[in-house]
């Protein structure tokens, strides 16, 4: 059977999956639309959160991001993980004592404030369509590259099936679909790193063959490694090269961004109880460590399976026969990711860390995980599975964070700010209406992606880490902090963020107004969002200190969400 | 409901638990895997040192722990203080 053939059968059947799954999970009131009616298993919930947080960039890109940057990369391994253990410790559980339905609802709620709740609400929808346009783009992305079908028809169909399971089943239906998603993309990512581990060091556990040994020379597979990427002029695998403070800050960034992005939070508002909440984030990670302790064996050795394919043997001298190369480099340069470009012309592919005589002209990184299948000889249906397993991680993804946004517009704003007064059957409407118009705009703006696509992502992960990551820490742990303090605390953390990412790549992102070259200490942009959040945390203190004390009520609420008793009572409404 | 001066005894064990869970939690992702990286280049694992296995593995694995010893012992916390739900 043709490849092409099988990549349609297998995510056809995957996408019939989850509408089947949407039509048995149709949700019928509020608390079911936005909670799945806070009955949902913890486990099952850590599953449905691993695939909601695991998103296009997990699946596709950071083994990529891994072969190419080696140990300093461990940054995202790191920060998308440890994220979960700020998320368990200090967020989780209280936000479910709470017992509502949104992120705002709670900032609102416990700031007293409905500027406060806007303010939030702002944040959430900024973080979360930043987000949502580079999972929509992935969705086109491999439609387009396996599926022969267009880009823009391809990214109708992904928002077809979205939509039918989000605005039917709400967060019901996008949990128990995100569990057959979860399936689908960790099966797809595991199985071709477990016959390229057996393959290269004999050790069928990927994380164990990371540091086995190289069958083919004997010698430990980093150090193989590390030895033949120097010898080609690259650094070093894995030796640190960069800034350690700017490496520290950028892994706290992600960390304390994946701790406040609301698509997260609000998952472990649909467990049952306190204790729940807990377990549920510790079965989030193990399900995200499969794939995250997986994902730098693949990186790496994809690397060394890429540098032996140019140089048979690992011998530097004797490169590839330009005639000789394999089929799937020939099929990948048909795509325009890799190009291979015979400057010297002797008909060898010459491949080094200098630019003058480099033949590889253009290798994207996403090629890493998206040809693995194809570099070890894995049959056709391996190869139709990682396809499906890419789409699944992007539309699980980009479910989860349509729900957030259309949750904050008909909760947060149309009931919390507009009409108070709206009945549970039309908030159910308007609820609807808003996932339908959310999916509308993230599609429309997957078509005409703005040129900043990639930067965004850095954006979000401020924004959550300098803005709504604090203010629920400081709502829960502090009761000292009141309306001012947290409204002064979001902006300053945000427009300190903002200003500092601007800076350095433009004004939202428009090429040529970046005023900054030389980032201040060596911090990246995208590691700022740390700094951020410490100037929020300094700012809500010292307004907070310097106005009004909290009020007895609000002192109360922070007292009653500290203690698991009585939320029962709050799964009811 | 449970009276104040057991609810404050629960909260205040609650923030020690997570204090010293936060600083496990520090001391293997910054720590081992970036900072005191140099001090343990010494310990080799396979073929890399043991604060590359930290940044790349073994920081995801000490999370996991130090999320199920939390909730095990919160739950415990829970019953003693009688504020389970």
């Amino acid at each position: 059977m043709e490849q092409y053939t099988l990549n349609i059968i297998v995510v056809g059947l995957s996408f019939a999956l989850y509408i089947g799954i949407a039509i048995w999970a149709r949700a019928g009131s509020t608390s079911e639309f936005y909670a799945a009616g806070r009955g949902v298993h913890p486990v099952v919930n850590g599953m449905a959160t691993a695939a909601d947080w695991m998103s296009a960039a997990s699946f596709i890109s950071m083994a990529g991001l891994l072969a190419f940057g080696g140990y300093q990369t461990s940054l995202f391994l790191m920060g998308w993980t440890g994220g979960y253990v700020l998320l368990a410790l200090l967020l989780a559980p209280y936000l479910r004592k709470f017992g509502k339905y949104t992120v705002p609802e709670f900032v609102g709620d416990r700031f007293y404030s409905k500027a406060a709740r806007i303010v939030a609400v702002v944040c959430l929808l900024a973080a979360s369509i930043t987000y949502v346009i580079g999972q929509m783009k992935g969705v086109g992305v491999a439609f387009s590259g396996f599926l022969n079908i267009s880009y823009s028809t391809g990214l109708w169909i992904g928002a077809g099936i979205v939509a039918v399971y989000a605005v039917l089943g709400g967060m019901k239906g996008i949990t128990y679909t995100q569990v057959a998603q979860y399936c689908v993309l960790i099966f797809a990512y595991t199985i071709p790193a477990i016959f390229i581990s057996l393959q290269l060091t004999g050790n069928f556990l990927p994380q164990i063959g990371l540091f086995g040994t190289h069958l083919e020379s004997g010698q430990p597979l980093l150090a193989k490694l590390d030895e033949v990427v120097t010898q080609l002029g690259f650094t070093q695998y894995t030796a640190h090269t960069t800034s350690t403070l700017n490496m520290v800050l950028y892994t706290a960034s992600l960390m304390i961004g994946t701790a406040g992005l609301p698509h997260v939070i609000v998952r472990f508002f649909t467990v049952p109880r306190v204790a729940d909440a807990r377990w549920s984030a510790g079965w989030a990670l193990v399900f995200i460590a499969i794939l995250y302790t997986t994902a730098p064996a693949v990186g790496a050795m994809a690397r060394l399976n890429f540098i032996t394919t140019v140089y048979p043997g690992g011998d530097i001298t004797q490169p590839l026969e330009m005639e000789a190369r394999p089929n799937w480099m020939k099929n990948w340069e048909a795509t325009g990711l890799l190009t291979i470009e015979d400057k010297n012309g002797d008909g060898k592919i010459d491949f080094t860390a200098d630019e003058a005589t480099n033949e590889v002209t253009k290798l994207d990184r996403d090629i890493m995980v998206l040809a693995n299948p194809e570099i070890a000889g894995l049959p056709g249906w391996v190869i139709a599975l990682v396809v499906a397993g890419g789409l699944a991680a992007a539309l699980s993804t980009a479910a989860g964070l349509l729900m957030a946004i259309s949750s904050a517009v008909s909760h947060d704003l149309i009931k919390g700010v507009f009409n108070p007064n709206i009945s549970e059957k039309s908030e159910l409407m308007a609820a609807r209406i808003s996932m339908l118009v959310a999916i509308v705009i993230a599609t429309l703006l997957g078509l005409n992606p703005p040129g900043f696509a990639a930067q965004v992502v850095a954006l979000a992960f401020g924004i959550a880490a300098a803005s709504l990551f604090p203010v629920i820490l400081l709502g829960i742990f502090s009761k000292r902090i009141n309306k001012q303090g947290a409204i002064a605390g979001m902006l300053a953390g945000l427009l300190s963020t903002l200003l500092y990412i601007f800076a350095y790549k433009g004004w939202f992102f428009i090429p040529g107004t970046a005023f900054a070259t030389t980032p201040i200490l060596g911090i990246a942009p995208e590691a700022f969002g740390a700094v951020g959040a410490i100037i929020n945390f300094i700012v809500a203190f010292v307004v907070s200190n310097a106005t009004e004390e909290t009020p007895e009520e609000i002192q109360e609420l922070v007292e009653s969400i500290r203690v698991p008793k009585g939320a029962g009572a709050a799964t009811g409404h | 409901m449970a009276d104040k001066s057991s609810s404050n005894a629960y909260w205040k064990a609650n923030v020690r638990l997570i204090q010293v869970c936060l600083v496990i939690w520090a001391l293997v992702s910054f720590g081992f895997g970036i900072i005191l990286r140099p001090m343990l280049m010494g310990i080799k694992v396979g073929g890399a040192d043991l604060g590359f296995w930290f940044a790349q593995q073994g920081s995801i694995f000490v999370f996991l722990v130090l999320i199920f010893v939390y909730a095990w012992r919160m739950n415990q916390l829970d019953r003693e203080h009688g504020v389970e739900e």
